[in-house]
């Protein structure tokens, strides 16, 4: 049973908000280092960029939000897995359509 | 209907109009979570249109030409760095340390401060240059897009003071913790939103 001052916000340390700084201090490094030295080919570096930002997206809800499996957070991670169902859906929806209708269009010719 | 006797628990979360002083906390914080939620789809649909805009120049500059990765580098260094701050004000106010509490929300008010004068400086100068709001699609895009990012993290640094206000008077009360938790999930949002615009916007951009 939630408690009143537990209920969908658990509390942190020290020591995890210094791990969740390490971290996105890390994967915002490599991106942009990446980015700037040009080192690698497009393909490569786009998929890194990518998967940079994902793995950083989970650091900032593990480590600042506190996100996990408790019971107590259960709607909060609930309604967090449909909102990115529905993110995936406008944002990547939303390019596949009007990638196929420019195509259709023949803009440009 | 008959009246039914309802045992209220300790950590009771059904509506409740008559007492006072007495927030709910977990309710307040899934609220507001489920606000951020719906903050997500905006953002959505602005990462989309961008997204969808992303190659109509017309014949304009384009990114590659005008951002600064260094730049941007320092702004996101700005960002990261206040989402540590607030964590550290955070466990302040749950120490009912006052002055720890108010001397990270002030680190983490500067470095909000110091990320949007950037921002706006960014803008200023990009607009000098020749790509306002209303040169092509994609800068449209763009100043919609991170300007709404901009326009929130001011928000959060209004709130910020209002908040502030509101401790200097009453303390680390319970209603002022919970909110400072959502001021709290807000923030990290942002950096959350943060993170997708210098990948997709900046970094994306000038590859």
């Amino acid at each position: 049973m939630a408690t009143q001052t537990h209920g969908g916000a658990a509390h942190g340390s020290v020591k995890e908000y210094v791990w969740g700084l390490i971290w996105s201090i890390v994967l915002t490094a490599i991106p942009f280092a990446l980015v700037m030295s040009g080192s690698f080919s497009n393909g490569l570096t786009l998929a890194i960029i990518l998967l940079c930002a994902i793995a950083q997206v989970f650091v900032q809800l593990v480590f600042f939000l506190h996100m996990n499996g408790d019971s107590d957070q259960l709607w909060n991670t609930t309604s967090g897995v449909f909102i990115v169902l529905i993110v995936a859906i406008v944002v990547l929806g939303s390019i596949w359509i009007m990638q196929h209708l420019n195509h259709n269009m023949l803009m440009g010719h | 209907m008959s009246t039914i006797e309802i045992q209220h628990e300790a950590g009771y979360t059904g509506f409740v109009s008559e007492e006072h002083h007495h927030d709910y906390a977990g309710d307040t914080l899934l609220g507001f979570w489920i606000y951020i939620m719906s903050d997500c789809i905006l953002f959505a649909t602005l990462f989309a249109t961008y997204a969808v805009l992303s190659g109509s120049f017309a014949g304009g500059l384009t990114p590659a030409d005008l951002f600064d990765l260094n730049f941007v580098a320092v702004e996101t260094g700005l960002l990261l760095f206040s989402s540590f701050t607030f964590g550290m004000a955070m466990l302040g106010a749950q120490q009912k340390n006052m002055t720890q509490l108010l001397l990270w929300l002030g680190i983490t008010f500067a470095l909000g401060g110091g990320f949007l004068s950037m921002e706006l400086y960014e803008f200023y100068h990009f607009s000098h240059e020749g790509a306002g709001p209303t040169s092509s699609a994609y800068w449209s895009a763009f100043y919609a897009l991170v300007g709404t990012h901009g326009l929130h993290v001011f928000a959060g640094m209004f709130w910020m003071v209002i908040l502030v206000i509101h401790i200097l008077k009453d303390g680390i009360t319970a209603e002022n913790h919970t909110r400072l938790s959502c001021l709290s999930l807000f923030w990290h949002f942002l950096d959350i939103i943060w993170i997708c615009v210098f990948s997709m916007v900046y970094l994306m951009g000038v590859m």
